[in-house]
């Protein structure tokens, strides 16, 4: 039932035409930050506003949405999109990845393969892969003109001379068709293999930073790394106590006060599949 | 009925959420055609109708090239889109058949900080098929093929990337579309 008081998806139709030129322009150049003019949403920037606009120039009635919070549909802020659009779009919703047609992620990419017909709306807090090691807009803008990527190996080369290896671990950066240097958003870097070649359009919306990102279905995407430190897209190294996989990314949970812990998938759908097909 | 009122959407928020959707998987998907529905323009193809209702207002300047500037669409543009009509280096979109779009450096290719202060060109298409140059790039899994209304220019045009063009191709119900990104050669 859409909540007649609003415009369908709440966003007014010129706000929703203007961030679909964005989206448009950052289809035709993969990687590169698209500024937009980011609205007030009716929640707190640090949840999502940037993907929730995405989401909302995209969305159409026959949408199954689905979102998910570091790999779970029930965290508050999940729930809370999810509501969102359930109630200024009528739009149905699933927890399946394999069941949705547009899903919203903050921190994880689905384990399940996407498909083609899919989107995946990456909620990004910082757009800017280059502004750790340069806070001035004027000077990254440039940076990624005149593709001066040297700092940022330069930045992991000192990862690997203090830690021995490089210690970034979420938000890894990457380069994509071999021109522009991209956040990739605070997820795992084990999730950063399912970035390229991928079945789906991805799209990234930072709504504080008012930038818009994509990923084209195919895209060639790499991790940055060095000859003799390859990218690898490490886990914890155990199964998911639960289902049993040994090739999702695990989450660890205390189970007791006595110090006990297990490990389980992050994405709780895939563990949820897993279990039910265990147990047919 | 003045023809300038009818023919835009009827379910604006809707019909143009279905467009969009349509002109996503076109822009993300170099060489796949897709069928819009929903607006009836004058005197040009019903899916660069959709794609100007659905992109278009009062902050995109709009040229209207050759035989699409007729005095039926700008009425129809003023009271659906209002879109400001400019000449093709002021443009942010552009509307026509491929001959009277030419030469298409002289619109926004955008800057180098900015690549995306380009035009996007709506090209009006006899047909749209499957034959024809042979696309790759991002968005295309292996290859595609797309009845192009030729190479070298969307070559030279590819060669600027990150700068260049985008480029929508419409016929009758059906679009494509064409990013800066995709590498044409002849079949
Ligand atoms: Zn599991």
């Amino acid at each position: 039932m859409t909540d007649q008081a609003y415009n369908f998806a709440y966003l007014d139709e010129q706000t929703k035409r203007m961030i679909r030129r964005a989206i448009l322009k950052a289809l035709a150049i993969p990687g590169y930050q698209v500024p937009f003019a980011s609205r007030e949403m009716p929640m707190p920037y640090g949840w999502g506003t940037g993907g929730v606009q995405v989401t909302a120039a995209c969305l159409t009635p026959e949408d199954r949405l689905k979102v998910i919070d570091q790999g779970s549909d029930d965290t508050t802020n999940a729930v809370s999109i999810r509501k969102f659009f359930q109630r200024t779009a009528g739009v149905a919703i699933t927890e399946k990845t394999a069941e949705a047609t547009l899903i919203q992620t903050r921190h994880r990419i689905p384990e399940t393969a996407l498909t083609q017909g899919q989107i995946l709306v990456y909620q990004v807090p910082i757009p800017e892969p280059l502004r750790f090691i340069e806070p001035r807009e004027t000077e990254t803008r440039k940076m990624h003109e005149l593709e001066e990527y040297g700092l940022m190996h330069v930045k992991l080369y000192e990862d690997i001379a203090r830690h021995g290896q490089i210690a970034t671990s979420y938000a890894y950066p990457v380069r994509v068709e071999g021109r522009y240097v991209m956040d990739p958003s605070p997820i795992p870097k084990f999730d950063n293999p399912k970035l390229g070649g991928n079945a789906a359009i991805q799209l990234f919306g930072a709504g504080r930073e008012q930038r818009i990102y994509a990923l084209p279905p195919y895209t060639d995407v790499v991790s940055l790394d060095f000859d003799d430190h390859p990218f690898t897209a490490t886990k914890a190294d155990h199964g998911c106590n639960i289902c049993g996989s040994i090739h999702s990314y695990l989450d660890e949970v205390i189970t007791d006060d006595q110090g006990g812990r297990i490990f389980v998938c992050s994405d709780t759908d895939f563990c949820a599949e897993r279990q039910q097909g265990t147990a047919a | 009925m003045n023809i300038a009122l009818t023919g835009g959407f009827a379910d604006p928020a809707r019909d143009a959420a279905h467009a969009f959707r349509a002109v996503t998987e076109a822009m993300a998907r170099p060489g796949m055609i897709l069928t819009v529905t929903g607006a009836n323009p004058p005197r040009i193809s019903a899916a660069a109708g959709i794609t100007l209702l659905t992109l278009c207002d009062t902050t995109t300047p709009l040229h209207l090239a050759g035989a699409t500037d007729t005095a039926e669409l700008r009425d129809w543009i003023a009271f659906h889109i209002g879109a400001p009509l400019v000449t093709a280096e002021k443009a942010a979109f552009a509307l026509g058949d491929w001959r009277s779009l030419q030469p298409i450096d002289r619109f926004p290719q955008g800057l180098p900080d900015y690549p995306d202060r380009s035009a996007t060109l709506i090209v009006e298409m006899e047909s749209l098929s499957n034959q024809g140059p042979r696309l790759t790039g991002p968005g295309i899994q292996h290859h595609a093929h797309l009845s192009l209304p030729e190479t070298a220019a969307f070559r030279a045009n590819a060669a600027l990337f990150p700068l260049g063009l985008d480029f929508i191709l419409t016929s009758g119900d059906q679009l494509a579309a064409l990013p800066r990104t995709s590498r044409v050669e002849d079949n």
